[in-house]
């Protein structure tokens, strides 16, 4: 299951025929998403596995999973801010239920999933699931 | 003549498409596609002339020993050697300038002994000196290239001091373009009494190398990169270096007698060649080097020549990119990055879906990024089949990028 947030994202996805106007979204999400404080950029919310440099930091507000992230390249920008609307607000157990490949295939993002591709996505995401799932066990 | 056309037939990777456009292939600084006589070449071996080397008596051990030992003289023929024995064959320019490092070099320098190196060599020339700087304190002195990405010989030569005990130096930038003068470096030194090493990596495959005329001590080739196989290559030693150098990988092939407490070796250039080579993959190299002879070393230079003016040209118009190098007679190479905030990697990704393959990121050439005060660059780096149109398409896909990031 994925936000309603996320669903949007979908609907206006079905909306873009070409893989321009789709990156064109992508890149976009990312310029729209509020930059991350230089001071949060340290090694503990720096992922690797990225060949950009990509940041990701959560808070656990009441439960509910919420990141903040950065990269340097644009696109990774704009996954990062997909991501954000996938998982932001969902309780732990939810962030852990949601099956991000099959998620982002509905994109036809799926590629970049790929474990030899350098984005980072699935760093990303393994990430996300760490923080979710060392939450739940504290 | 010339004919591209005929060249790219050659090829058959070159008429695949890539996310439904006609692939471009740029990536050649990185490694190159094969012709069909190599893949032939690498498919009849395996089907009917395998066997070890230097082992057997029989037939196909003779015939596989045949072929793998006769790429030495097609190396030779290619770099213009005065003698095969000076050919040591090998997996790439890693080993190579590791050879040199661990059997040349180690057992030579002492605390305080300086290498000269230029701030545009690859890792695969720097790494190896920086295991003799950590472990037995050798210094790199570190010779800067100026505004527009040239080496000036003079300044190498200026570095030298009563300390310097080698110079390692790149033929052609990865990452510039810039043709090295290797030439006038190795004749200053020579007159100083300093060893040249030349990493021909990139140089090999762009110009004619003729290495008596460079007057060199070590030149390394990457067979990947010359049309060939992956994991095949050389490295010529001028005979004296060799005299004065220690075996560096240890194992069968490379020895004459081996007893409980006395080991001695084979001759040169196979004490230098341990256990089971690259069979196949060196008869493919040989194949490879044979094919860029066949269509003149000088020919293909020229071709490239053409494209580089072209591709200069054309990329000179794009106001919002940044060449990076502007050497007067630069190869068909070109690093850059673009205005604004978009990565070499966002870049490369939007390349990829018009089907031109790229390389971004550092280019394993860090004392250069920083030299630049980069951290990555995309590069488009041309070879012996790319054509006038393939920089248009290259253009295009460009313009589209920058239109995307704005």
């Amino acid at each position: 299951m994925a936000t309603q947030s996320f669903e949007e994202v979908v609907e206006d996805f079905e909306f873009l025929d070409d893989w321009e106007d789709r990156y064109r979204y992508v890149i976009e999400q990312g310029k729209e998403m509020s930059p991350l404080d230089d001071a949060l950029k340290v090694p503990a919310t720096k992922v690797e596995g990225c060949a950009s440099q990509v940041w990701l930091h959560p808070r656990i507000d009441d439960g509910r999973l919420h990141f903040d992230g950065e990269s340097d390249a644009m696109i990774v920008r704009g996954l990062i801010a997909l991501l954000r609307r996938l998982y932001n607000g969902l309780t732990l157990d939810e962030v852990l239920a949601v099956d991000a490949r099959a998620e982002m295939a509905r994109l036809g993002l799926n590629e970049h999933l790929s474990s030899q591709r350098s984005n980072g996505l699935r760093a990303m995401i393994e990430r996300i699931r760490s923080i979710a799932a060392e939450a739940e066990r504290a | 003549m010339y004919d591209v056309e005929t060249v790219r037939a050659d090829f058959p990777i070159l008429s695949r498409e890539v996310n439904g456009k006609p692939l471009v292939y740029l990536d050649n600084g990185a490694s190159a596609q094969k012709p069909q006589v190599v893949i032939d070449a690498v498919t009849n071996a395996y089907s009917h002339e395998y066997a070890n080397v230097h082992r057997g008596l029989h037939t196909l051990s003779n015939i596989a020993t045949e072929k793998y030992e006769g790429v030495r003289g097609i190396i030779a023929r290619f770099l213009n050697a005065a003698d095969e024995r000076e050919v040591v064959l090998n997996t790439g320019t890693t080993q190579g300038i590791n050879t040199v490092a661990y059997g040349w070099a180690m057992p030579r320098l002492e605390p305080g002994d300086e290498i000269i190196l230029s701030v545009m060599e690859h890792h695969a020339n720097i790494v190896p000196w920086h295991f003799l700087r950590e472990r037995q304190g050798v210094v790199i002195r570190w010779v800067d290239v100026d505004e527009k990405g040239d080496l000036d010989p003079q300044a190498v030569l200026d570095a030298i001091g009563p300390r310097t005990k080698l110079i390692a130096v790149t033929h052609l930038s990865n990452v510039l373009g810039t043709v090295v003068d290797v030439k006038a470096i190795c004749a200053g030194a020579r007159e100083r009494g300093v060893p040249v090493l030349v990493d021909g990596s990139q140089g090999a495959v762009h110009m004619p190398v003729d290495v008596q005329e460079i007057g060199c001590d070590f030149y390394a080739i990457t067979g990947h990169k010359l049309y060939g196989p992956s994991g095949s290559g050389a490295i010529w030693i001028r005979r004296e270096r060799m005299e004065e150098m220690r075996p560096f990988i240890g194992g069968g092939d490379m020895i004459r007698e081996v007893h409980k407490d006395s080991v001695t070796y084979a001759e040169p250039p196979m004490k230098f060649e341990a256990g089971t080579p690259g069979i196949v993959q060196t008869i493919g190299l040989g194949v490879a080097l044979n094919y860029m002879m066949g269509l003149g070393v000088a020919n293909i230079a020229a071709h490239e020549a053409r494209i580089a003016a072209y591709a200069k040209s054309r990329l000179e118009g794009l106001n919002w990119l940044h060449v990076q190098g502007r050497s007067e007679g630069k190869a068909a190479i070109f690093s850059f990055t673009l205005d604004g905030a978009a990565h070499p990697h966002d870049l490369s990704t939007i390349l990829d879906k018009k089907g031109v393959a790229v390389r971004a990121g550092h280019h394993c050439a860090g004392p250069l990024m920083d030299h630049l005060g980069l951290t990555a660059t995309c590069r488009a780096s041309f070879g012996l089949y790319n054509t006038e149109a393939e920089v248009d398409v290259l253009v295009e896909a460009l313009e589209l990028a920058h239109d995307l990031f704005a």
